[in-house]
Order: C-alpha cells, then structure tokens, then sequence
C-alpha cells in the first residue's frame, strides 16, 4: 500500500530514488488523511501505485522539457496562473511532471494584483497610522510624537510596487523552473484538449493528460448596485487607494470589509458597514466576533445597520452624494437611504468559470462554482467523475483562501503523481489581518457543538486573554482573547480562534496540531520561548483537562 | 447673591438611593416621589481590593431593555474583563461613566429606568448630577440638557437627520440630541465638529473664550523675551482664564490708546442711588445707565475699529462691568442697556453675577460687548487707567467717590462728593474731541442723574 502522506520533500527524494517507499502504518503522519481514506481506497491506489512508479521513473530520467508521457503535449495544464495555479504548478515541476500555465489576464491573479499582496501592504500602514496617532498609547510607552499624517499616493505605490514585485517573483519562478506559461483564455474544447488565445488572436490548441482549472473569483455585486470604480466600487479598486473619502459605507462585514474598515479608519475615514445578517461578522466565532466588535469597531468611528440589504446604490454625481437605499432583510420594506461619499461592496465573491468551455465536457456549474468531491475531482451533470480533471482554488468554492488554493493545488498535483491525497480543510487556518488581528482553525463554538451532539461526544472550551502574556503587555497591546474548543475525552483540538496581536502568525501551531492530529495532552509539554506571543497557545494547551489518563510521550508514535 | 449655593454642588457621590440632599427645589421633591424607581448601575469591587474600576465597553446601550442578569457593562479588572449584570429589570435610561471612563468602587455607573417614563426622570437627574461635579473655570458648559439653546446662532433649522458615525458617537457620549444640531459637512451633513461646537467642547488647540474674544485681525504677536526665574521664588502657571487675560493685554499694545480724565461731582448721584438702593439697584447699575444714555448720543464712542481701515458702530449699547473673581477676571455684559430701564438692569445684573461666579456664563453673556466699565472705587482708588479690550473702542475707569474741596467760579469753597472717571480708547477711531464730548455728556448725567430713572 503505498498511501503517502509524507510530505513533498520525503515523496520527492523518493522519487528521485525511483522506488517506492513503503512506511509502516504506525509510523505515518497524515498530513488529512482520515481512517475512511485508508479503508476506501487501497484496491485504487496499487494500480495508481503502478502508474505512479512508471511516471515516476519516467519524471526521474525526462527533465522539464522533455515530452509529456503519454503523447500529450502537457502532463499538466494549469488554467489560471493566480495562487492556486502557482502553487501547482511548482509542485508539478518538483514532481517531474511536464506543466503548462495558461493565463489571461496577469499573472498572480487576484492575491497578488488585486487581493492578500496590496492588502496587506495597506494594512501595514494603517496599522502604524493608528499606533502613532494613538497617543494615549505613546504616551504610556514615553513617546511623543508630533503629528504623525501620510501621503495617500506614497501609500499606494507602496501597494503597488509590493503587487508588482511579487507578481514578478512570481513569473520568474516559474519560468526559472520550466513552466511554459502560456498567455490567453483558456478554453476546455473536449477531454484533456484545452484552447487558448488572445482576443483577435489565433488560437491555440493543446493537450494536456491532466487539466486543473484554477481560474478564481471575481468580487460579487449585487443587483442594484451601479459600480463606478470611484465613488461606489470593490476591492479591486479600492487596493488602489485612488482616494480616502471622509465617509464610506461599506457593505458586507465579512474579512474583507473588516480589512478595509482598518485601513478606512486609520487614514481618516468614518465607515458605516450594511450587513445583510443580524450579526456583524457573521462568519467568526460569536465569542470572537462579540470581543471583536468591541475592540475593532465600538472604539473607532464606526457604525453599522444590520439585518438590512442595500438594494439600491447610486453612485455621487452632480454635487450630490453616494445613495444607499436600505431595505429590512426579511420584510424587503424601506428602512433608511444612507448620503455617504464613497461606498465599497464586500459583498463576497463570485467564480469565475465563464468561457471555460464546461458544456463542452457535460459540466454544470452550481451558481458559478465548479461541482468537485473531496479531491478536487470535478464532477459532471450526472454526479459521475470527470476524470483527469480537477479544480481548486476559488472556483470550486470549498474554501475561498489563497492558502487552501494551494494546498488544493499540491493535493492534485499529488495525486496526478500517483500518491492519493485529500486534503483535510478543518485544519486550513484563516486569518484576518485587522488591527489586532483575528485568526482561526478548525470548527467554531456552535459549529463543534452541533457535531459533539450528533456524534454523541462532549467538548471542551479553553480560554486565554492575551493580557495574562508578557509580551503582550510590553507592547501595551493586552487585548485579545484565544480560545480552543477539543474533546476532552480524546484530547482531539477540533478548533482555536485568537484575536490579539500577531494572530494570524500564531494560529500555526494549533493548525499544525489540526494537520498531524497532535493531541492536546502531548503538546502541552512543548517549550514556548519567553516571552513570546505563543505563550497565549502554550497558556491555552495547558489549561486544557484531557479525561483519557493516559498521556503519550511526545516522542511515541500517535496512531490515528 | 454669591452666598447662594446651589443645592446640586452638594450631592456626594456615594452609593445609595437617597442622594439628593437639598430640600426646597421642587424638582426634587418630585424626584423624592419617584426615586425608588430609578435605580443606580454601580461600579462593582472585583476583588477585595479594588477602589475603582475601568470601564472596558458598555454592553446595553441608553435605551436598551434589560432583563435581571443581562450583561450590561464589562469592567476591566487586573485578570480579565469581566462582565457585569444588572441586578434588576428595566431600560439603561443615562450611562453616567462612558466606556473608558473610570469610576471609583460603588458609585454610580448608569441609571435603570422601570418604564419610558422614568426614563427622561432619570435623564434630568443625571443632568444635575453632571452639573455638580462639574467645576472647570474657564470654558463654560452649555450643558447639553434638552433646555438651553445652544449658543451659536439662534433656532437651529430640521437638519436631514444625516449624521455621520462618529457624531453619532459623540452625541450619545455628550448627551446631544443631534436632531437639533445643524450640519455643516458636506451634503450637510452633521459633523463630529458640529456636534462637540453643540455641546460647548472646545479642543485644546483652540484659545479658551474669557472675557473678550481675540480680533481676527491681529497678526502673530511679537515675541516676547523670556526671563529667568527668580531663585527663591516659586512658579505658578496662568489658568485658562488667565493666559487668555495676558494674551488679550498683550495683544491689546498694538492699538494707539489715549486717555482723558473728568471729574465729576456726584451728590445728586449718590442721593439717588439711597432711592432706589432698596430696590436692588447698585452704583454700578446706575454708573452703566448713564453710561449707555451718553454713548446713545456719541456712537462712535461705543464703535470699534476690527481692520484698522474701518468704524464698526454697533447698533447695541452692550455694556461690559469688569468684575474680580477669584483667580480671574470676567466681563458680563449687560446688553441693550440703553433699553431697560434701571430696576431691569438690577435684574439682569444679579443674574449675570450669580453665573459669574460659578463659571457658569454663556459666551454671549461676556463676548458682547461694546463698552466697558471698570470701577475700583470700592477699594479707594481715586483715578487709574483700563487697559483697552480687544474688539472695543473705549473702557471707562471709575474711581471712588470722596468729600472733595471744590471751589466755584464765584470763588466759593464748598466740599462735594467727587469721582474720578478716566476713560481709554482707540485713537484710530475715537478723536481727543469725540472722547471729551462724551466725557461731558456723561458727567451732566451723572450730575443730574434724574433721566435715569425714566
């Protein structure tokens, strides 16, 4: 049985080696393989392990620019050259696989251009704005400083060299590698045949034993909704900061339009959000969202209208301003028309599958998302696998992360190598990278609740304030709160959600735990460095009471 | 007057129902009525011992219902925030302590109301607890109750209801009621700015208003050299009030001042003021008539020059009395008075004394001004010279009154009751002749003081 787990590296090197290497049971450390996985599919993968011994071999002796097995031109045809794309396409060259990039716009997609790259960059700035204008916060530290202020163009280029250095980073490592990247829209024209080409161009036509599609999404905009790009817009947009209005309404208090709040308030604006639900930031965590709103939200100048759509908005021209009609969520009745000067939908996004040509092979989309199974596989209209063809990333709508894009990208990549791989998304962090920050992994209170009752087990909550740590305090940045939900009775972490400072690159070590299927009794007795931040996790494992009696040695094999 | 302590400066702040310890003010016997049915939110002791607690964020907001065990604020203790409940239904009628607001162990954090009733009760009650507690000199508060206008220009026209979030903020944490404020942003909409300029916030960037406003039109003053301090003695820095006094003398050098004195007798004036003594009428009321009598006959004496290239006359004898208080010095202003009639201006005197003295003038009450009177004379003084106000065009200084030897022009020596009375003012408006005119008119008045009480 040769169900690999191990990570790339190992795989690769074994590879190399050109045998195959067979790791006791015990020994394994999946990396999201479920017990199910092992059972199902074992008769499956001795014939992939054929497959994958003879693709390997032939990976081990052909470099990047030799033909692809099979006769094709590709081994792998990768439709869209974002996040996901990327990461597939790299671990599909370490794995010795002929791949073919084929993009339409630019390359690094949404995350780079448009997304996480010039977001963060934004968030950079308005993090230090708000320190050094907060100065009661200087004043307890012993700073003074004179009025701090920012110059809105230098903050953009800031952005925008960011996007532009790493969408370059990006292209030259995979042209350094060998991956044909091919320019134009990719269209799936019959089984393993994609066309491409400019618009007015001529088209080209491959083939491609393995496609994935990785086209992403676009921001979704409601009906009613007028964009103008300058006074009512999306994010894509707004990552250009072409302007910082005075007031701006932002609909849709998801990440995103967190994400912009942060950045809105620190440079100067006042924000009101429109959120459909009756809670702000309905997808955390409620004990998360609660602490959340009184920290990102109550203190600043913000305020908000839930449980109402903004059915129609009218862009500012003619002297007047942006108008924003409420209506009631349930009732549809009019509610309020907002007079705001900007507005910015962060209403969610749409994929972006049109044009790939999916009637061509008898698939149908579901309100624009690509139909999948649990790898990646994409499913036709009549449920049966589409075989040789995957999607990940933002199309298929498992998970609209950059991060799950890629992992989604390596388990494909994986299992076109011959090693069946399905990726376990509960143990994907996702972060929010407000000001302090929000992160989570895994189920959140009454998301583990609802399993605990009808699987018929208890669970655990364990609670930290980052005002107990150290480090925390010498920043005088205290507020935040981390919060683990497990089962006692196994010690199994089923989620971690932390609000505070630097939780996004905290949230690691509970996602690491989640993936390897750490318990909570061995890693309690891991070192934490002090004073650290991630003395709020070690804060958390320790306080967990685990009922089994017996604890493992960290140094023992788990088995799952 | 000023032994008149207002029942509110007397409320203490420890816990319980019965607070309000002055009687008389039927206010509150009213209140005494309904008071069990307002109850008070205290700042709990978290640990044995803690004397006061940080208000993290308030949970119910005014208005909010709650029921007995809701969450209704988070304190912050050493550990961790913590929640606290209320020990009784009813609606959060007045936060007292906004969030970040410290209050010390067992006082009063918020109001209950029962009902919608009680609500606008409770609301007034924490009105007059704000206004104890509140004991600043300089800006006075137009306090933001539901009652006095607030002093910029006059009824505020409907606005749109549009307001942007952090005035809605500011509103609820300074108790405005925003439907009333005026919006000047843009599309007019209300500002945070609107809404402080409602509730009598200045910023400290901006110059504390004391007695006379700054002109526009002064440039950047020039710089004065500082000295050393004297070794031995001790340093004091100036109040609000008083660098706003210093500012305005120093400003006030820039004008070309002259003075001209008159002495005047006083007999008939001092006979008059017995008369009408009883009826609360002080020398000062009467020295302000027939000040306003005279400059209703010289105009240009109660104009101002604000550019240097133009008379402002003013279409209002507002009459300014200099009056000492303690740490400070204040001009209420008497307006129209010219108009009223002496036992009015009595009145009003009293009125703006009683503010005066517990800080409690509104800028209109001092701003106003056309004219000034300064009178020393209850200390002896017979003659000295006011410094000139920014924004007017003359003060009169009044000296004392004494029995003096006055000789007449047939040679006959008689002793009468003098005063001295030496007026400053703005040659770039007020010529030696126009100033001298007025001084005549004044001290015919005084001397035949009979038109004052018409």
């Amino acid at each position: 049985m040769s169900l690999f787990a191990a990570s790339a590296a190992v795989a690769s090197s074994a590879a190399a080696y050109g045998y195959d290497t067979i790791r006791p049971v015990a020994r394994l450390r999946f990396c999201g393989l479920r017990r199910e996985a092992l059972r199902l599919h074992s008769p499956r993968s001795t014939l992939q392990l054929v497959a994958a011994r003879r693709s390997v071999v032939a990976a081990a002796t052909a470099g990047n620019g030799a033909a692809a097995s099979g006769g094709f031109d590709y081994d792998i045809v990768i439709i869209g050259a974002g996040v996901g794309g990327h990461g597939a396409a790299l671990h599909a060259v370490e794995k010795g696989l002929k791949t073919a990039i084929i993009e339409g716009d630019i390359v690094g997609g949404t995350c780079v251009n448009r997304g996480c790259v010039p977001s963060k960059a934004l968030l950079a700035v308005s993090g230090r704005m708000r320190e050094l204008q907060d100065e009661h916060h200087m004043k307890s530290l012993g700073l003074q400083v004179s009025s701090p202020g920012y110059d809105r163009q230098a903050v953009a280029d800031h952005a925008n060299n960011l996007a532009s250095k790493i969408r370059s980073n990006l292209t030259n490592s995979m042209k350094a590698l060998g991956v044909d990247i091919l320019t134009g829209i990719g269209t799936i024209v019959g089984k393993q045949k994609v066309r491409y080409g400019k618009v007015g161009f001529a088209e080209n036509e491959i083939t491609a034993r393995n496609i994935i599609i990785a086209t992403g999404s676009v921001p979704f905009v409601p009906k009613g909704i007028e964009i103008d790009g300058k006074t009512v817009f999306t994010s894509d947009h707004a990552l250009k900061l072409e302007s910082v209005p005075e007031w701006i309404a932002i609909v849709g208090s998801g990440y995103i339009g967190l994400e912009f709040s942060d950045v809105y308030t620190a440079l100067g604006s006042e924000v009101t959000f429109v959120e459909a639900l009756d809670q702000l930031m309905p997808g955390f965590d409620p004990e998360i969202a609660k602490l959340a709103q009184r920290i990102l939200i109550n203190p600043r100048k913000i305020d908000y209208h839930t449980g109402v759509f903004a059915s129609k908005i009218t862009p500012a021209k003619d002297g007047k301003p942006v108008l924003i009609e409420l209506i009631d969520a349930k009732t549809k009745e009019h509610k309020e028309t907002l007079e705001v000067d900007a507005a910015l939908i962060a209403t969610g996004r749409a994929p972006f599958t049109k044009g790939l040509g999916l009637e061509n092979i008898n698939v149908v989309t579901q309100r624009g998302f690509v139909p999948v199974d649990e790898r990646m596989q994409v499913m036709d209209a009549t449920g049966n696998v589409v075989p040789n063809l995957y999607c990940i990333g933002d199309a298929n709508g498992k998970l609209m992360l950059a991060h799950a894009a890629s992992a989604q990208g390596i388990s494909v990549v994986e299992q076109i190598s011959g090693r069946d791989n399905i990726l376990n998304h509960l143990s994907i962090p996702a972060a929010c990278f407000t000001h302090p920050e929000i992160s989570m992994v895994g189920l959140t209170e009454p998301q583990a609740r609802e399993k605990a009752d009808k699987e018929g087990f208890e669970i655990s909550v364990v609670k930290t304030s980052f005002k107990a740590n150290t480090k925390a305090l010498a920043e005088n940045e205290g507020d935040g709160l981390a919060k683990m939900i497990y089962r006692p009775d196994t010690g199994e972490i089923l989620g971690v959600h932390i609000l505070g400072l630097h939780a996004a690159d905290l949230i690691h070590e509970a996602s690491n735990a989640i993936a390897l299927g750490t318990h909570v009794q061995d890693i309690k007795f891991a070192v934490h460095a002090h004073p650290t931040l991630s003395e709020v996790l070690d804060e958390l494992f320790k306080a967990a009471k685990v009922n089994t009696g017996v604890s493992h040695s960290i140094n023992e094999p788990v088995a799952v | 007057m000023a032994s008149l302590i207002s029942p509110y400066l007397s409320v203490p702040t420890a816990p319980g129902r019965a607070r309000l310890a002055a009687p008389g003010a039927p206010r509150r016997r009213r209140m005494a009525v309904v008071r069990a049915k307002i109850r008070e939110i205290f700042m709990p002791a978290l640990s044995s011992t803690m004397t006061e607690g940080k208000i993290v964020s308030w949970t119910a907001a005014e208005g909010d219902r709650v029921a007995k065990g809701d969450p209704v604020v988070v304190v912050e203790s050493d550990k961790a925030d913590m929640d606290v409940e209320t020990f009784h239904d009813g609606i959060v009628a007045v936060v007292l302590v906004p969030a970040g607001g410290t209050a010390p162990v067992g006082a009063p954090i918020a109001l209950l109301a029962e009902s919608e009733e009680e609500v606008a009760l409770a609301r007034a009650r924490a009105q007059a607890l704000s206004q104890g507690q509140s004991k600043e000199p300089s800006p006075p508060h137009a306090a933001a109750a539901p009652g006095p206008p607030p002093p910029a220009p006059v009824a505020p026209p409907a606005t749109k209801g549009i307001a942007t979030p952090y005035a809605k903020k500011l509103a609820k944490q300074h108790r405005v009621d925003i439907a009333g404020v005026v919006g000047t942003g843009p599309h007019g909409r209300v500002t945070a700015a609107d809404v402080e300029a409602a509730a009598g916030i200045k910023h400290k960037q901006k110059v504390a208003p004391p007695p006379p406003p700054p002109p526009a039109d002064v440039g950047p003053a020039p710089p004065m050299p500082v000295l050393p301090p004297v070794p031995g003695g001790t340093v004091v820095l100036f109040t609000t009030m008083q660098a706003a006094v210093s500012r305005n003398m120093v400003e006030s050098l820039r004008v070309p001042t002259f003075r001209v004195g008159y002495s005047m007798v006083t007999d008939k004036l001092d006979a008059l003021y017995e008369k009408v003594k009883s009826k609360g009428v002080t020398k000062t009321v009467l020295l302000v008539k027939a000040a306003a009598v005279a400059l209703t006959q010289h105009p240009v004496v109660n104009a101002s020059c604000r550019d240097g290239k133009s008379f402002s006359y003013n279409n209002n004898v507002n009459i300014g009395v200099a009056v000492a208080l303690e740490g400070g010095l204040l001009t209420p202003v008497l307006e129209d008075a010219d108009k009223l009639d002496i036992y009015l201006l009595a009145q009003k005197w009293r009125v703006l004394l009683k503010k005066a003295r517990m800080k409690q003038l509104q800028p209109n009450e001092y701003n106003s001004g056309t004219f000034t009177l300064s009178n020393l004379g209850m200390f002896g003084v017979n003659k000295f010279d006011a410094i000139l106000p920014a924004g007017q065009g003359a003060i009169m200084a009044v000296g004392a009154s004494r029995p003096t030897v006055v000789a007449d022009k047939d040679g006959f020596f008689s002793i009468k009751s003098e005063m001295l009375v030496n007026v400053t003012a703005d040659h770039r408006i007020i010529y030696g002749a126009d100033l001298a005119a007025f001084l005549q008119t004044f001290a015919k008045i005084v001397e035949d003081p009979e038109i004052l009480t018409l």
